[in-house]
């Protein structure tokens, strides 16, 4: 293992290396005699780097914070966006963007201290999904309608990748920053003069909501045996979206 | 044990109103009741289906323990969405002073959510259910929209911070996929009772429930859960076998 070179490349991944891993300082690694560098040094740095970076966070569990994190650039670069937007967003409005913009902030924040070196940088986005919505930003219910278009996507991606991540360190923080996606969408839906809840597949675009109509749970009927309408039902129980479907809903804000 | 777990979940089909007259009579804890009475009744979940534990067990003193397990974790999410459902039921059938037809709506709305909740939640669990719960609710004026209110949004709050902590304890995937299903539904609850009590602020997201710096949602264990639903149910419920971090 070249040292030096793995040192060079995650650099440029990210300069702050030597901050998280100051307890093995760069001269105190490249200042042991050469024999002991050969043993001492990958040890150090593999278990710094463990520490700073988690790299014994399981392949799976980095897949699943990557596409997390493209969801929150999205949505913290939307919100951004609008409310930096003169104009768009009513006055009496403005605390319920701020707030949710804080949030989305905070878990792009959040997501990129975990990830550390494996953190990709932010895409390129285009939210008017290469044309189909013009007015994203100077009208404001089509800003409102993505809105509510992204953080239900949110709830409904985070969502499916629970079950995936199973018994991991990071499953209590991805349930927590799940319910304050299901919080925002509440809001901005009903905003929007919708319920706070998803009836049936109601929604635009209906890919966001495919297979929302949902009413047998773990093979129960739930209306049969409850005796609450089938659309009751449907609000009562948010459904996942693979990560597949969310990319291909997310993508088409991608450039 | 492992037989005795798959006889409890098997005798689903017993009706839980007579199940419970049967154990009153007969004075036997619920496990040892639920078995005798499972061994008539046919197969109709697959054992497998639920994820390891054993069921609830009804003590001498009528204090009901949850259970170990998913199965416990399940028990203890199916008592809080009792309490929830008798909560908004009474909130329905009592409405308070000046309830407007939009808060009505979203009542009669969160109600069915949680009946759902509730009737699905004892469909799963079948024979490893608890009992139904008796609801205490000489706190709440019913008549008094603040307490009302005030009162859901503590419900719902609890409800999330629940979901959220259990996560961890669950082993199945399955059961961390309906836990998933069902406290985001409670989150918006959340939000909306908020929105209700304080329009066109923070509030649904607000700063005492997500942590600001974080963007983090309130997390409870169940200790703590339970300690704060207590006082809202007569029976005693004891979480002395669930699974711990």
């Amino acid at each position: 293992m070249n040292l030096q070179n793995l040192f060079n490349a995650l650099e440029n991944v990210d300069p702050e290396i030597y901050d998280r891993v100051k307890h093995v300082s760069r001269r105190q690694l490249f200042s042991f005699g050469k024999k002991a560098a050969l043993v001492a040094a990958p040890l150090a740095v593999a278990s710094s780097i463990n520490k700073a970076y988690g790299q014994s966070m399981p392949d799976r569990t980095v897949e699943v914070l990557k596409f997390a994190l493209v969801l929150e650039y999205l949505e913290d670069e939307f919100y951004r966006l609008g409310l930096n937007t003169p104009g768009l967003i009513p006055a009496q409005d403005r605390p319920i963007f701020a707030q949710i913009s804080k949030h989305e902030a905070s878990h792009v924040a959040l997501l990129r201290t975990a990830l550390g070196a494996a953190a990709d940088p932010k895409p390129n986005f285009d939210f008017t999904a290469k044309g189909a919505f013009p007015t994203v930003f100077s009208n404001y219910q089509t800003f409102t309608a993505l809105a509510q278009a992204f953080e239900d996507t949110g709830v409904r991606a985070y969502k499916g990748q629970v079950a995936n991540i199973g018994q991991d360190p990071v499953l209590e923080t991805a349930l927590r920053i799940h319910s304050v996606e299901a919080r925002h969408a509440a809001r901005v839906r009903v905003l929007r003069g919708m319920k706070g809840w998803i009836s049936g597949m109601e929604g635009f675009p209906g890919a966001v909501y495919a297979g929302e109509q949902a009413t047998r749970e773990r093979e129960v009927d739930v209306p049969g045996i409850s005796g609450v309408s089938a659309m009751g039902v449907t609000e009562a129980f948010d459904e996942p979206l693979t990560k597949d479907q969310v990319l291909a809903i997310a993508l088409q804000f991608v450039r | 044990m492992e037989n005795k777990t798959n006889l409890l979940i098997r005798s689903k089909t017993v009706d839980s109103d007579s199940r419970r007259r049967f154990l009153r009579y007969a004075g036997f804890s619920a496990a040892t009741a639920t078995t005798i009475l499972a061994a008539c009744e046919n197969a109709a979940m697959e054992p497998s289906t639920l994820g390891e534990g054993t069921g609830a067990r009804v003590a001498a003193d009528g204090s009901i323990d949850l259970g170990s397990g998913d199965v416990g974790i399940l028990n203890y999410a199916y008592a809080l969405e009792q309490l929830e459902y008798a909560f908004y039921a009474q909130v329905i059938a009592t409405p308070f002073a000046g309830m407007s037809n939009m808060e009505r709506m979203i009542l009669t709305d969160i109600r069915d959510h949680e009946k759902a909740h509730r009737d699905f939640f004892r469909a799963a669990l079948g024979a490893a259910a608890i009992p139904a719960l008796s609801a205490n609710f000489g706190a709440i004026n019913f008549n008094d929209r603040a307490s009302v209110l005030s009162t859901a949004r503590t419900f719902e709050d609890l409800g999330v911070s629940a979901y959220n902590g259990a996560g961890k304890l669950l082993s199945s995937p399955l059961n961390l996929s309906t836990a998933g299903k069902i406290v985001s539904v409670e989150a918006r609850h959340a939000a909306i009772i908020r929105e209700l009590l304080a329009p066109f602020t923070t509030s649904f997201a607000g700063d005492d429930v997500v942590t600001s710096d974080t963007g983090l949602d309130v997390v409870n264990m169940p200790g703590t859960v339970l300690a704060a639903a207590q006082p809202f149910v007569v029976q005693t419920i004891t979480a002395n076998n669930l699974p711990t971090m």
